[in-house]
């Protein structure tokens, strides 16, 4: 086995995502392994929208996602948690008044 | 305050999802790395068995049906390799385990193909177990795992539907053809049953996959749902299940039915199956063969990076 088999440089990581019909947004499916964007979508192609899936894809390199971090989730999403006037249930509406 | 491994618990408790960054217990990560990556490699191993007939397939349909089969299962092992990847491994690493006999695949793809039945009988019989076996999967505790398993489910009934149809086909054909399809029937009918693995008594993994919710249901109850869901579609094919002590139970709707020979299963699992060794050696020759295509790919890619850099600058 040479070494070449046994381990060609390991190709970039992409997020695919998926458009499933016009009107909606592109959704997280899943990841895959490709040497450049080009590849990257047809790989896409093949392997996330055999049936049909999709009318549009999009491929980012997985290293250029910011993320927020699981451990800080609490401190992080605090601000909206106290904020119930945001929500329309939050207020009464007199009874008998409509399209409110 | 909370500890990371309460909240993990917390989660667990309340049927919710881990997903990857989060805090886990290495038992449970080295768990799902194991168990994925031995269901990754089950999906492309399995195209070997299969991928045997393309070329004999019988009409321009039935090869049509079958290479688009054994493209899907290419694609469930790309699925579950990403997922296994979320939890901080690489595939190529997996990929090595897996060349080095150091990581197991499923050992029904140890057998043989000796017949076109041979085909109709897998989709039948061994992608209706893979998908009794997968169903739970997707409320795995584990987000990447479960999601991943949604896909292949999605993608197996038509699997086994095309299994039943070659076999249905077979059954109403010449008395040759539906020997054929008896003759399947016999060879698959018991390592279909292993698949489901040792029975709960002897599963050493079991007890602690289920308190953490990567397993569903023990490894009997889900042999006993195959049984009860496959014999009634044997009736319909007009071929018998080869156990002389299956009877039907009218009070509790199932069937009892006799075990398989788990000395056999543990036997393949060592590397003692008819196909062992042939199955490893084509995956390897396979991965060595397509070298050059990512060599070619990964030089290819860094000239147009190097371009790139060079009409920016
Ligand atoms: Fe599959
Ligand atoms: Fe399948």
């Amino acid at each position: 086995m040479t070494e070449g088999a046994k381990r060609a440089p390991i190709e970039p990581l992409w997020e695919v995502f998926v458009r499933s019909r016009r009107g909606l947004s592109h959704v997280h499916v899943g990841s895959l392994h490709a040497p450049d964007a080009t590849m990257a979508l047809r790989n896409a192609r093949d392997v996330y929208t055999r049936r049909q899936e999709g009318v549009s894809i999009w491929v980012v390199p997985a290293t250029d996602i910011t993320a927020s971090s699981p451990d800080e989730k609490d401190e992080f999403f605090d601000p909206a948690a106290d904020k119930v006037y945001r929500h329309p249930t939050f207020y009464q509406v007199p009874e008998g008044v409509e399209h409110l | 305050m909370l500890g990371v491994m309460d909240s993990f618990q917390a989660t667990i408790d309340a049927d919710g999802r881990i997903e990857p960054r989060d805090a886990m217990p290495e038992g449970y990560r080295k768990t799902l790395i194991r168990q994925i990556a031995q269901h990754a490699h089950s999906e492309i191993i399995g195209m070997q068995p299969e991928g045997n007939w393309i070329s004999r397939a019988p009409s321009l349909r039935r090869k049509a049906i079958l290479m688009a089969k054994v493209q899907d299962e290419a694609g469930h092992g790309l699925y579950l390799y990403a997922a296994a990847e979320t939890l901080g491994v690489d595939r190529a690493d997996l990929l090595d385990l897996l060349h080095a006999g150091k990581q197991k695949y499923s050992s029904i793809f140890n057998y043989p193909t000796l017949t076109w039945a041979d085909i109709g009988a897998i989709g039948w019989l061994v992608d209706g177990a893979a998908i009794v076996n997968q169903v739970p999967l997707c409320r795995c505790s584990y987000g990447p795992y479960a999601r991943a398993m949604v896909r292949v489910c999605k993608e197996e009934s038509f699997h086994q539907r095309q299994g039943f149809e070659i076999l249905h086909t077979l059954c109403n054909g010449t008395p040759a053809q539906k020997e054929m399809a008896q003759d399947a029937l016999n060879r698959w009918w018991w390592p279909s049953l292993m698949m489901f693995g040792p029975p709960d008594a002897s599963s050493t993994h079991s007890e602690q996959s289920m308190a953490w919710g990567i397993k569903r249901h023990s490894n009997d109850e889900l042999r006993q749902r195959f049984v009860d869901m496959t014999v009634p579609q044997a009736d319909v094919l007009g071929i018998r299940v080869p156990d002389d002590e299956l009877t039907y139970d009218e009070a509790t709707g199932r069937y009892s039915f006799t075990q398989p020979d788990f000395a056999e299963l543990y036997e393949v699992v060592k590397g003692n199956g008819p196909c062992n060794q042939e199955r490893l050696a084509h995956r390897v020759k396979a991965h060595e063969d397509g070298a050059w295509v990512r060599e070619a790919a990964a030089a290819y890619a860094e000239k147009q990076a190097k371009k790139m850099q060079g009409s920016a600058a």
